[in-house]
């Protein structure tokens, strides 16, 4: 894991791709759609923040799991600073797509299942900080954090998840609304949209790395590794 | 069958000159629209941001080494 984080490539990569998505994103043709306009460009950088936060709270999940399975606090500082970094890229994405709701949906925020559910997922991860802030014993601290955070990945899979797709929600690909593979040119923002994915995940593994490598070299002074 | 591939070679010629118009009129809107001078400003704030973490990352490899 350490091995990989302080690999160069990947990073070099990410940025690369990134770049490629803002070029893209600015330039390339669009589906020309009443309401959205230009404003349909916000795909490759709004949901990258969410599809960011969603693989680094997946990481943080299978590290929670492994630190339960072998007790070694190396899991959990990686799952800790995961969800860090998951945090600082929901908050992008919630003030992203207010902005984006104002201009299209016509309010900051809008009152939209999938808004009012991601706002209370973003809580229960908030919860997450604050509880590990509140135990002292690192090895109670992890335990307690490590189930929690089993719990709170799957409230969040539940509210961003299934909870919208029953109701009838603005944002594509849930209740009666189709998503971007009903457009003619649907092509044309995936080719921008999935690199610029990639590429932002990569930057948010990135940030992480700085984290998770700071803490372990604190822990490791401590002698406080296993 | 020469003549025909001749045929189909030049219909599909005739669609890809058609699709390059099509794009170079674009670009010209696009470059009327003074989006690249955008896009130049979007790109170094996000370079700059790049290459400051990368800054960033020569010092942390300084603390890991220890």
């Amino acid at each position: 894991m350490l091995k990989f984080l302080r690999a160069k490539w990947w990073k070099y990569a990410s940025l690369l791709l990134v770049v490629y998505g803002i070029v893209g994103g600015l330039l390339f043709d669009v589906p020309r759609l009443a309401i959205l306009n230009e404003t349909i460009r916000c795909l490759h950088f709004h949901v990258p923040m969410w599809f960011t936060m969603f693989l680094l709270y997946l990481i943080s999940l299978i590290c929670s799991i492994m630190y339960l399975a072998n007790g070694k606090l190396k899991e959990d500082i990686v799952a800790d600073q995961m969800v860090n970094v998951g945090l600082v890229f929901g908050v992008l994405g919630l003030i992203t797509g207010a902005i984006w709701a104002k201009y299209t949906w016509g309010d900051w925020w809008h009152g939209d299942p999938k808004q009012n559910m991601t706002a209370i997922a973003m809580l229960i991860y908030f919860a997450y900080a604050f509880l590990r802030s509140s135990i002292k014993d690192l090895d109670q601290k992890a335990r307690i954090s490590a189930i929690y955070n089993i719990f709170a990945f799957f409230a969040m899979i539940v509210l961003i998840f299934v909870i919208p797709s029953l109701t009838d929600s603005l944002h594509p690909s849930n209740g009666g609304n189709k998503g971007f593979v009903v457009y003619d040119l649907d092509n044309s923002l995936r080719m921008v949209f999935y690199p610029a994915t990639i590429g932002f995940m990569g930057i948010g593994l990135w940030l992480a790395s700085f984290l998770i490598r700071i803490k372990t070299h604190q822990y490791s002074k401590q002698d406080l590794l296993n | 069958m020469k003549k025909l591939f001749a045929v189909v070679l030049f219909f599909v010629s005739m669609v890809a000159v058609a699709q390059n118009e099509a794009v170079e009129m674009a670009d010209v809107m696009r470059s009327n629209g003074k989006i690249y001078v955008l896009l130049a400003v979007v790109l170094v704030v996000f370079m700059g941001l790049g290459f400051y973490l990368f800054w960033v990352e020569k010092k942390v490899d300084k603390i890991d080494k220890h």
